[in-house]
C-alpha cells in the first residue's frame, strides 16, 4: 500500500512537472519566435512556413530599419516622458490620498472613501469622459494622457491599506516634534512603504507604458504619439511605409514581416527586463488589494 | 397645546444643537488637519473632474446632444435614445456575445488559475517554481497592442497556428474571417495572457493553509488527491469564494480595447460587445447621445451585479469588498 502510494506520487511529481514545463514553453514560444524572426534573412522567413527553432540566417537589417525611424526614436521619447513624468504624478497623488484616507481621526475620511469607492463601480460612461478631456481643452496635448488616469482607485486601495498598518505610535512622536503631516509622509510613512511604493511604480509604469486608447482618442499630432500607437500601426496594419521609404516596393513586403517582430522586441524589451526584479513585491500588492481594509 | 408644541421644539432645538456641534467638530477638524485638506484638494478635484464631471454629462442619454448647444443646452428628450437600442436590431447580439465571452472566459480562466497555483503548490524544487512563476507571469505585462498582434499574425492564413494544424494534415484556415472562432481565440490569448497572474492569490492563499493538517491526513492515511480535496481546497475555499464574487459582479463588462483591435467587420456577429459597440456608435459614428445611452445601460447593470454580489459575499462570508 504505501510503496504503492509513493509510485503514485512519483507519476504524479514527473507529470506535475512535464506540465509546468509545457505551460512554460506554450508561454514563451511566441516571444521566442518573435527573437527568431526578428533576427531572420527577410526573404528566408517569408519562404518559410512551420515552426522557428533558431533565427534563419543572421540579418540585422531590420533592427538598423527600426533604429533608424525617426517615429520610432520619437515615439519612444514622448512614451518615455509619459512613463517618467506620469508615474511620478501618480504615485504622488495615489499617496496623498492614501495618507489622509488612512488617518483614523480625518473627519470626512468615510465619506471620502465612498465618494472614491463609487467611481469604480459606477461610470459616466466613454462619451461624456471623451467630451470632458476635450472641453478642458486637452485634446491633443500630452496631459491628455496623464491628467485623466492620475489615480487608480484599485491602486489607491492598495496602498491605503498599506499605509494604515504602520503604527500610530511613529506618527504621534513625530507630531509631537511639531512634525506637519507633509513632513510626516515624506519623511516617516513612505520610507517605511518603499515595497508597496515599488509595486505602485511598476504598475502605473506598465500601466503608463502599454497605455494606447486614450492617446488614439485625443491625439491627433503624429509627433505626439506614444510608441504603442506606432506599434498599432507596425503590427496591426502592417503599415511599415514610414520606415521603408528607402527600400524598393520589391523588397517592401519582403521586409515588412522581420520589420514588424523588430519592432515588437524594441517595444518589449524594457518592460521584460524590469518585471522579474519586482517580482518579490508581487504577491503583496495582489493580495492586500484582494481584501477590504 | 403648549405641552404639544414643546417636544417639537425641543426635537428642532437638539437638531440644531447637533447641528451646531457638527459645525464645530468640523472647525475643529479642519484646524488640526490644515495639511490634510491641503492634501486631499487635488486628489477630490481629479475624481471631481474626471470621474464626477463624466457622470453629470452622462445626461446626454437622454437629449439630443449638440456640440453647439452644449451639455446642458441640448433638448431633452427622454428614452428615445434608450427605446431605439433596445428596439434596435442589435441589442440582443450585442447582450449575448457579451455574456458569452464573459461566462466563457470566467469558465475557463477561473479555474485555470486555480489549477496552476495547486499544481506549483505541489513543485518542491524553489528554483523551479520560481522560474514557472516568472515565466507565466511575463504575458501580463505585454502590451494588449503586442499581445493582439502576435494572435492576428499566429491566427492569420499563413500563421504559426495554421503551419502547426497542416503539419498535422488539418486545412489552412484563416481564423479571424469566420465569427465561429473568435470566442475561443479570445479566451486562450485571454486565459495564455493573464493565467499566471490570476494564480498569485491563490499561491499566497496556499502558502497559508496550516502545515499541521497534512501531518494529520498523512497520518490519518490519506493520500494526495485526499489531502488536495480535503485540506487545500476547504484551505483556500473563501479566497476562491470572494474571486468568484468579484468576477460574477463583472459579469457584463467586458473592455472593449481587445475587442476593437481583434475584430473587423466580417466577425461583429460574434465579436461584437456593448464596450466595443459604444466605441463604434459614439467615437467613429459620432453618435453622441445614442452611444452614451448604451454606455449608460451597461453602467447600471454592471453596478447593480456588483452591488448584488457583493449583498452575498457579505452574507455567506462575512468579508465584504468594501
Amino acid at each position: 500500500m504505501a510503496i504503492r502510494r509513493s509510485m503514485g506520487e512519483r507519476v504524479f511529481t514527473v507529470f506535475n512537472y512535464t506540465i509546468l514545463f509545457l505551460l512554460m514553453v506554450v508561454t514563451l514560444y511566441p516571444f521566442l519566435y518573435v527573437i527568431f524572426a526578428s533576427f531572420s534573412k527577410s526573404s528566408l522567413l517569408m519562404a518559410h512556413s512551420g515552426i522557428l527553432l533558431h533565427s534563419l540566417g543572421f540579418d540585422l537589417g531590420a533592427y538598423k530599419l527600426v533604429l533608424r525611424n525617426p517615429m520610432i526614436g520619437l515615439s519612444y521619447l514622448n512614451t518615455l516622458f509619459i512613463v517618467v513624468v506620469g508615474t511620478a504624478l501618480n504615485v504622488i497623488m495615489t499617496a496623498l490620498a492614501a495618507y489622509v484616507l488612512s488617518r483614523k481621526s480625518f473627519y470626512w475620511k468615510r465619506i471620502l472613501m465612498f465618494i472614491i469607492v463609487f467611481t469604480m463601480m459606477f461610470s459616466g460612461g466613454l462619451i461624456p469622459f471623451y467630451l470632458v478631456v476635450r472641453d478642458l481643452g486637452l485634446a491633443d496635448t500630452r496631459m491628455a494622457l496623464i491628467l485623466p488616469t492620475l489615480i487608480s482607485t484599485y491602486n489607491l486601495i492598495i496602498m491605503r491599506t498599506s499605509f494604515a498598518a504602520i503604527p500610530v505610535s511613529l506618527e504621534e512622536s513625530a507630531k509631537m516634534d511639531g512634525a506637519t503631516d507633509f513632513t510626516v509622509l515624506f519623511k516617516i510613512i513612505i520610507p517605511l512603504s518603499m515595497p508597496v511604493i515599488a509595486v505602485m511604480i511598476l504598475f502605473y509604469g506598465v500601466g503608463n507604458w502599454n497605455s494606447w486608447f486614450n492617446a488614439m482618442i485625443f491625439l491627433k499630432t503624429r509627433e505626439k504619439y506614444p510608441l504603442q500607437l506606432i506599434l498599432r500601426e507596425i503590427i496591426l496594419s502592417s503599415n511599415t511605409d514610414s520606415m521603408t521609404t528607402d527600400v524598393s516596393s520589391a523588397d517592401k513586403e519582403l521586409v515588412t514581416e522581420t520589420v514588424k517582430y523588430a519592432t515588437i522586441m524594441v517595444a518589449s524589451l524594457p518592460i521584460m527586463c524590469v518585471y522579474p526584479f519586482l517580482q518579490k513585491y508581487f504577491v503583496k500588492g495582489v493580495m492586500v488589494g484582494s481584501l477590504k481594509e | 397645546m403648549n405641552q404639544l408644541l414643546e417636544p417639537a421644539r425641543a426635537g428642532k432645538a437638539a437638531k440644531t444643537g447637533r447641528l451646531r456641534r457638527e459645525c464645530g467638530a468640523i472647525r475643529k477638524d479642519f484646524q488640526k488637519n490644515r495639511h490634510l485638506y491641503l492634501m486631499i484638494l487635488p486628489v477630490l478635484a481629479y475624481f471631481v473632474i474626471f470621474h464626477y464631471w463624466p457622470m453629470y454629462g452622462a445626461q446626454i442619454a437622454f437629449k439630443d446632444f449638440s456640440p453647439g448647444l452644449g451639455i446642458s443646452g441640448s433638448p431633452w428628450v427622454g428614452f428615445k435614445h434608450f427605446k431605439s437600442f433596445f428596439t434596435g436590431i442589435y441589442f440582443g447580439r450585442l447582450v449575448g456575445n457579451t455574456l458569452k465571452i464573459s461566462l466563457s472566459t470566467l469558465c475557463v480562466g477561473f479555474p485555470a488559475a486555480i489549477i496552476l497555483a495547486l499544481l506549483l503548490n505541489e513543485i518542491r524544487c524553489n528554483v523551479y517554481k520560481r522560474l514557472v512563476q516568472t515565466v507565466s507571469y511575463l504575458p501580463y505585462f505585454i502590451s494588449i497592442m503586442v499581445v493582439c498582434g502576435l494572435v492576428l499574425d499566429f491566427t492569420s492564413q499563413n500563421g504559426l497556428i495554421n503551419d502547426v494544424v497542416e503539419l498535422f494534415g488539418g486545412e489552412r484556415v484563416s481564423y479571424m474571417l469566420y465569427p465561429k472562432y473568435f470566442v475561443p481565440v479570445y479566451v486562450a490569448s485571454g486565459v495564455w495572457q493573464n493565467i499566471g497572474w490570476n494564480s498569485i492569490v491563490y499561491l499566497a492563499a496556499l502558502a497559508a493553509v496550516d502545515p499541521q493538517l497534512y501531518e494529520a491526513a498523512t497520518i490519518d492515511g490519506a493520500g494526495k488527491l485526499r489531502q488536495t480535496w480535503s485540506v487545500t481546497l476547504p484551505g483556500i475555499l473563501p479566497t476562491i469564494v470572494i474571486m468568484l464574487i468579484m468576477r460574477i459582479g463583472q459579469l457584463m463588462n467586458v473592455g472593449f480595447e481587445k475587442i476593437i483591435l481583434l475584430y473587423n467587420p466580417n466577425i461583429y456577429e460574434t465579436a461584437d460587445v456593448i464596450s466595443s459597440f459604444v466605441y463604434r456608435k459614439g467615437l467613429m459614428e459620432f453618435s453622441y447621445s445614442f452611444s452614451t445611452a448604451v454606455g449608460l445601460f451597461n453602467s447600471l447593470i454592471n453596478f447593480l451585479l456588483l452591488c448584488t454580489a457583493n449583498f452575498i459575499s457579505r452574507k455567506c462570508n462575512e468579508t465584504s469588498l468594501w
